[in-house]
């Protein structure tokens, strides 16, 4: 049998569902949830780490939904698949990064099935859901049988595939801010095949002020160490700058000076820190292009 | 609480359609819907390649969504409509085509016609895959094709006769919009 054996939860509720994470974890049980199971199921065939129990999401009513917030953000369902955010009118129009990740992540048949919020509590550094949320400062809504909770994304990923959830919550949705006015962004990464994870992936983003300077950016990376990686020397060298081929090089060796990429058998410390680099100037390049119209 | 639970080891019924065709059967939680498929319906069409998502051998569709199999568990297709590879020429319906003797898909004449496989163990994940492709995009470029078939993997073709194939498949679907008033191709050699 390729999956390991588990014991099977179906909640229809979403209090129920946290009632049962409760129970299962005062018991001492490794209880994962299963949404679209992309990420859990790939882990579970290569049989690293089993859960013990598995509480399955698809009769809880009330996750599925894309909103949009008091404030404007786009509010994405922990049952939402991948491919609904992607082809959402409300995703593409609030939160731009979110949309340009979509098609990246995996392939179409993962994000048949494959969830946002899936892929964000399952957290793992070469994803890039991740990093976007890092990149847009995503908000998470969490549900336990105590309490009501909103983490910040940068309190978010603690750790490889390791983020502050505790063992009894649930991540109900996950909310993207409205992006700002006159603002580019761009999700870049290298990797051997298309739908590969990255070797390397920049999330980025450029806002131009009124005197067309940059007045801010966020400069994410994926795939570079445990977690998503927020390079704010990079970001704050931008200020002031204007948003041309000059400034978006030397971010890039302020980029490239900072960071401590991991090695592995898939890349070198060397060749993702190069990486990077060429990231952030094609990321930045084409964010720019977007503001100014030349390549919507 | 009405949470279900089942304990590991144990069965529970689920009720889905298969190509479809309503279908009941007593499932662990743990058996994947490539194994259940394969085994307890006997529907060896679909393939287990690489067993962790990557390759697409195993690709269905969920739902009228492509899907991996390998990746599904059973209980989750519970009350949704699976359709595989047998089922294709069927899910033709008046769209579908004769080729030596059999009425077929437009893809799956398509591939005949180009030789689009050889040993033809990816051709079912591709066939699912080609379909969901045209579905969303009935006049994709080359390229737009080769984007859509990237989660599919052959070690026989080097995939030319694959790009080949669908887009012989799109000039026969748009041939026969065409000529709407003709009731089908008449089998001919490539």
């Amino acid at each position: 049998m390729k999956m390991p054996s588990f014991n099977y939860h179906r909640p229809e509720t979403a209090t129920e569902c946290v009632a049962v994470l409760r129970d299962l974890s005062r018991a001492g049980a490794d209880v994962k949830v299963l949404a679209g199971g992309q990420s859990l199921l790939g882990v579970m065939a290569l049989r690293l780490g089993p859960p013990s129990d598995i509480v399955d999401l698809s009769r809880v009513a009330g996750l599925d939904e894309i909103s949009i917030s008091e404030d404007g953000g786009v509010v994405i369902g922990a049952r939402v698949t991948h491919h609904r955010a992607e082809v959402s009118p409300e995703v593409a129009a609030v939160a731009p990064m979110v949309a340009a990740a979509l098609p990246l992540v995996g392939h179409r048949a993962i994000r048949s099935l494959g969830t946002v919020c899936g892929s964000l509590a399952h957290a793992d550094p070469a994803a890039e859901m991740p990093a976007v949320a890092l990149a847009c400062r995503a908000r998470f809504q969490v549900l336990s049988a105590s309490e009501t909770r909103t983490i910040d994304a940068a309190d978010f990923f603690v750790g490889y595939l390791e983020t502050a959830l505790k063992p009894d919550e649930l991540l109900v949705a996950v909310e993207f801010p409205q992006v700002a006015c006159r603002t580019g962004v761009s999700v870049d990464e290298l990797s051997r095949r298309h739908g590969d994870y990255a070797m390397v992936g920049l999330a980025s983003s450029l806002s131009i002020g009124p005197d067309e300077t940059i007045s801010s950016s966020a400069l994410v990376l994926f795939g570079t160490g445990a977690t998503p990686l927020r390079v704010t020397a990079a970001e704050e060298s931008l200020l002031g700058m204007t948003p041309d081929s000059e400034a978006f090089a030397m971010a890039a060796e302020v980029l490239m000076a900072a960071i401590t990429p991991t090695a592995d058998n898939h890349a070198s410390s060397a060749y993702r820190r190069h990486g990077a680099g060429v990231l952030l100037r094609r990321g930045l390049a084409s964010a720019t292009d977007k503001i100014y119209g030349e390549n919507p | 609480m009405t949470t279900l639970s089942v304990p590991s080891g144990q069965r529970l019924s689920i009720s889905l359609k298969v190509n479809d065709e309503p279908v009941s059967v007593e499932v662990e939680p743990r058996d994947t819907l490539a194994g259940v498929l394969r085994t307890q319906l006997g529907l060896t069409g679909t393939h287990l390649g690489c067993e962790h998502g990557v390759c697409g051998a195993c690709t269905v569709a969920i739902d009228g969504a492509p899907a991996r199999s390998c990746l599904t568990l059973a209980v989750q297709v519970d009350g949704r409509e699976v359709l595989t590879i047998e089922g294709l020429a069927r899910a033709a319906g008046d769209e579908a085509v004769e080729f030596d003797g059999q009425m077929l898909h437009p893809i799956q004449k398509a591939f005949a016609e180009k030789l689009g496989f050889q040993c033809a163990f990816c051709a079912p994940g591709f066939l699912i895959t080609t379909l969901a492709l045209l579905d969303a995009n009935p006049a994709p470029t080359r390229d737009e094709i080769r984007e859509e078939i990237s989660g599919n993997l052959c070690r026989c073709t080097g995939y030319h006769s694959i790009l080949d194939s669908i887009e012989h498949a799109v000039a026969i679907r748009q041939a026969r919009h065409t000529n709407s008033a003709q009731p089908g191709e008449g089998a001919h050699n490539a």
